[in-house]
Formats: structure tokens, C-alpha cells, sequence
């Protein structure tokens, strides 16, 4: 590890502008992640989390403050950040290898050798042999694994997860969240999650911040115990110290709903 | 009907007692194949009940106009009849004076909606890259589409002069507009997330267009080049109507000048005759272009 983190907010604030009027979706953020984390966003909606992650996706310049991607400002889109949706948006016409494949052909990057890796990746992930089929002939959490594999290709610094377990069934969503845990931790990546499933938070993450909402600003870090960490996501579940580190979550989310206007004053 | 029902209720049965059996193992495979065996069958059947009822309907209309024509049921000077209108078009076709006008029009048909439909995907692709284009157009774009646009005949023809370019001319227009507006809406319909993943790999707006929203709308352009095979055939027909001394539209006012709608009718059966064709070599092209990747 080194000293400067692999990802970092200072100050962030921003305002979304429309017809309507302007709101401030996030005030005042700063945040750092270090090389090799995984850190998750919870909060209830509203709190700006999704915002969050398309700042540090590059996807639109902040209002104010900044975003730092290993110690330089983000200033757009960049295959150095790699980026997951809820749902797969696999591109129906595209054989499975080809839409593991979009990143790099965009970044200029497929050679034979990619395409090589490309397959690599799939076949790591359990596809062996689907390279050629189209995505309808998949199940959802194959395409799932489909477009973790699309975004792993441009071998990204940083992943960014945009609650891309949320729309799975719970079976193939532990399945999911433990093969990308693993697949992170093999390949040394930084990861940012952002969920609504605690527990799914507690499992994955070394750390998991609590946004509060209007406008998102950050409530609350709670580091995740090294045994908790070091497990399994579905393993970690069944911890002894796992249910303190889900409740303390619970209550902070809790006092969020009841009480979160009078945070904000 | 009943050996049909008595076969499924005998199956049935087998089915129950070769599930509940645990080594009927082939016996199961040969019941699901059965099953299947039937199922094709019953459905094969439907397919020829269909078809032989389609056939009925022809002979029948075919059977009743030529009585009624032959009788006097109906004007013959004006309706003819069948064996007529094929007799005028078996002497056509041997002494070979059809062709060419066949040949004209199916040519005028496909440049109009091949050149119809690419037109009005760039044009589509023209507002898309510039919004505030496409909001500066859209009220003309209303006005000229709601325009009956073969009323601009004559001035083509005034321009560009009689002949083959101002008979194209008129199809386009009848095409181009509602292409331009059909396409352009799928282009703006592509669901954000499909735009969202490219431009999350830095894509430009070129590789947009090129990996997302054009082959994303494909299945819509293709679809509108089958709409546009009927609505060329109403530009050629009327081109034809106003200038040509070629072609099958020319046929039809010529035989109306002539006062010989045995004429008329059977350039129409010629008409309708190729544009069949034409359909379904569009729609052929279409299951072959977008094969596999169908969204279920």
C-alpha cells in the first residue's frame, strides 16, 4: 500500500439543475478509500449515494470540491475505473465475448492477446464454453457475472458497484457477492459499493460509511471486525460478531428515518 | 376430435404411472417424446386447416367473379373477369411486353424505399447528434407528415422532368418523413443504462451511435423498410399516373384511357403479385439480419 489513496473526495458538494429548480444532492463530502478497499455507501434514498458514484465515475463534473483517482483530478470517464449497474445492459445483439469486449474495443484495446484475457475472465467466472451465445439465452445472474467480466476486461484501478446484486435472486446473490469478493481480493482491487442491503454491506466491506440525506452528507464510518472481513461473504454472515456490526448499522439507519430532518439543520 | 382426446387421456395415465415409477427412466424419455410427437402433429394440422381454408377462399372468389362475370351478374366492360385478365396477361408475357414494365417499376419500388428508408436514417441520425436541430425541425416535421406529399407530384415532375428521377423523387416523399420521425423516436427510446455503459468507458458520441443507438434501432429500421415497401409502391403509382409511358402504373391509366379494365386489373394483380414478393424477401432479410440476438 502507499500513501496516497486510490480514490478521494474533498469537499464535494453537488446541485442537480433542471426545469424544476435546482436541489443540492450532496454537501461537503470528503471521503478517501486506500488502495485495496472495500468500502460500501448505505443510506436511505435520497442521500446522494448514486450521485456519489457517478462523480467518481467521472460521469459529470462535481459543482464544487474534488475527485481525486490516485492522487489526479477525475476528469472524465476513464477505463481506469471500472463500473457496475444494477442491472447487466447487456447489448442483445452482441455475442457474450463481445459484450465482455465493448470496453476495450472503445478504449482502442481489443487485440488478439485482450480477447485472449477476455475469454480468461469468463471462463474464471464460471462461463466457460458461453463465449458465442447471446445474453437471452443466459440466466440473470449469469449476465450478471457477464458484465462483471466487462467491466474487469480494461483491468480498471478502482470498481465502482451500483447495488449490482440488488435485482438477483438471495441464492444467486450470495453466490455473486462472494465470487466478486474474491475476485477483487485476487486482483488487489479498490472497490466502492453502494447498496441498500446491510447485511450485504457488513459481508462484503473493511468499511461501511452511512450517508444521511438532505442533502447526503456523511454520518457515520463503522470498520468492519478483521474476522468479519477476512470471511466469506456467506460465511461471515454467520459470525458471532456479525450481528453487532448489522445492528449498530440498523439503529444508525433508523435514527436516519425518524430523526433525519433535525441531522440536517 | 375424440381419438384425439382418447389418446391424451390414455396418455395422461401412462404419465402418471411412468412418473411414480423410479427406474421408468426410458419410459419416461419415450412418453416426453410422445408428448412432443403429438403436440407437433396437433399443430401441424392447424397449419394445413389454415391453409387449405386460405386456398378455399381464393378458388372461391376467384370461382364466383369469374361466374358473375361471364353471366352478366356483374359488368363485364367494367370488372372483367379471371380467365380473361390471364389470357391478357399469358399474351403479355409470351410476346414479352410486360417485362419492361414490370422491370421499370420494380426498380422505381426498390431504389424509392431502399433510398426512402436510408435517407430518413440519416436525416434521424442528423437530429439526434444536434438536439437543438431536431427541436428546431420538430413542428415541420408534424406539418410536412400530416401533408399528403404526392400533391408535391407535379412540381417534381416540373423540376426534374418527366422520367424515372422525378418518379423517384415523389416516392421519397412519400417516405422520408415518417422514416425520419419513426427512427428518430427509437433513437431517443434506447434505455439510458445501454448509453450509460459506454460512456462509462469514455465512449465518444461517434462510438455511441455506432455500439448502442444504431444497431439498438436496427430492428426498427428494418421494420420500416417494410413499411416503406408498401408506401413506394403508392409514390411509383402515382409518378407513373402523372408521367411515365413505362411501367405498371402507366399500364393502369392507360387502360383506363382506353376504357379496357381487363387492363387495369390484371396490371393490379401484377402489382399486388410483386409486392408480395417483395414483403417477404424484406422480411426474409429481416429474420436473417437479426437472428439470434432477439430480445425474448
Amino acid at each position: 500500500m502507499t500513501d496516497t489513496p486510490a480514490l478521494e473526495l474533498r469537499n464535494l458538494s453537488h446541485v442537480y439543475v433542471n426545469d424544476k429548480g435546482a436541489t443540492l444532492a450532496v454537501e461537503e463530502l470528503s471521503l478517501s478509500v486506500a488502495r485495496g478497499e472495500f468500502v460500501s455507501l448505505v443510506g436511505p434514498s435520497g442521500c446522494g449515494k448514486t450521485t456519489v458514484l457517478s462523480l467518481l465515475a467521472g460521469l459529470f463534473p462535481p459543482t464544487k470540491g474534488t475527485v481525486l483517482l490516485g492522487g489526479k483530478p477525475v476528469g472524465g470517464p476513464s477505463p481506469k475505473v471500472g463500473y457496475m449497474l444494477q442491472q447487466d445492459y447487456l447489448f442483445p445483439w452482441r455475442s457474450i465475448r463481445d459484450n465482455a469486449a465493448i470496453g476495450l474495443e472503445i478504449c482502442g484495446l481489443k487485440t488478439a492477446a485482450a480477447m485472449e484475457r477476455v475469454d480468461g475472465l469468463l471462463a474464471e467466472l464460471g462461463l466457460t464454453g458461453m463465449g458465442f451465445r447471446y445474453p437471452h439465452e443466459l440466466s440473470g445472474g449469469m449476465r450478471q457475472r457477464v458484465a462483471l467480466a466487462r467491466t474487469l476486461a480494461t483491468e480498471p484501478e478502482v470498481l465502482l458497484l451500483d447495488e449490482p446484486f440488488s435485482a438477483l435472486d438471495l441464492h444467486i446473490k450470495l453466490q455473486l457477492e462472494s465470487l466478486v469478493q474474491q475476485t477483487l481480493r485476487k486482483l488487489g482491487k479498490t472497490a466502492v459499493l453502494v447498496t441498500h442491503d446491510l447485511a450485504e454491506a457488513a459481508a462484503m466491506s473493511d468499511r461501511v460509511i452511512v450517508l444521511g440525506r438532505n442533502p447526503g452528507h456523511l454520518r457515520k464510518e463503522v470498520a468492519i471486525p478483521e474476522e468479519i472481513r477476512r470471511a466469506d461473504p456467506i460465511e461471515a454472515r454467520k459470525l458471532p460478531g456479525f450481528q453487532d456490526v448489522f445492528e449498530s448499522l440498523w439503529k444508525e439507519l433508523d435514527e436516519l428515518d425518524g430523526g433525519g430532518d433535525e441531522d440536517d439543520g | 376430435m375424440t381419438d384425439e382426446r382418447r389418446e391424451l387421456h390414455h396418455e395422461q395415465k401412462a404419465s402418471a404411472s411412468a412418473l411414480a415409477d423410479p427406474d421408468g427412466r426410458s419410459r419416461r424419455e419415450s412418453l416426453l417424446q410422445r408428448l412432443h410427437g403429438s403436440h407437433k402433429r396437433k399443430s401441424r394440422r392447424t397449419s394445413a386447416a389454415v391453409g387449405a381454408t386460405q386456398l378455399a377462399v381464393l378458388v372461391l372468389f376467384i370461382g364466383l367473379w369469374e361466374a358473375a362475370g361471364r353471366n352478366h351478374w356483374i359488368d363485364p366492360l367494367l370488372f372483367s373477369y379471371p380467365t380473361k385478365l390471364f389470357d391478357q396477361l399469358y399474351r403479355t408475357m409470351a410476346d414479352g411486353s410486360i417485362w419492361p414494365h414490370i422491370g421499370i417499376t420494380v426498380s422505381e419500388t426498390v431504389l424509392g424505399f431502399v433510398l426512402g428508408t436510408l435517407t430518413g436514417t440519416a436525416i434521424a441520425a442528423l437530429l439526434w447528434w444536434f438536439p437543438f436541430l431536431s427541436r428546431v425541425c420538430d413542428p415541420y416535421l408534424v406539418v410536412l407528415n400530416s401533408m399528403p406529399k404526392v400533391a408535391l407530384g407535379p412540381i417534381f415532375i416540373v423540376g426534374l422532368g418527366p422520367g424515372m428521377t422525378s418518379i423517384v423523387a415523389i416516392t421519397l416523399s412519400v417516405t422520408v418523413i415518417i422514416t425520419t420521425i419513426n427512427i428518430y423516436n427509437r433513437f431517443r427510446e434506447i434505455d439510458d443504462g445501454y448509453i450509460k455503459v459506454v460512456r462509462l468507458f469514455g465512449a465518444s458520441r461517434g462510438q455511441l451511435f455506432r455500439h448502442v443507438i444504431l444497431p439498438g434501432s436496427f430492428p426498427v429500421i428494418i421494420a420500416t423498410l417494410k413499411v416503406n415497401v408498401g408506401l413506394a409502391w403508392i409514390g411509383v403509382i402515382v409518378g407513373e399516373f402523372l408521367v411515365a409511358r413505362l411501367g405498371l402504373g402507366y399500364l393502369i391509366i392507360y387502360g383506363f384511357q382506353v376504357f379496357n379494365f381487363t387492363l387495369v386489373l390484371s396490371s393490379l394483380v401484377v402489382i399486388a403479385a410483386v409486392a408480395a414478393v417483395m414483403y417477404q424477401l424484406v422480411a426474409a432479410l429481416e429474420r436473417k439480419l437479426t437472428e439470434g440476438w432477439r430480445e425474448r
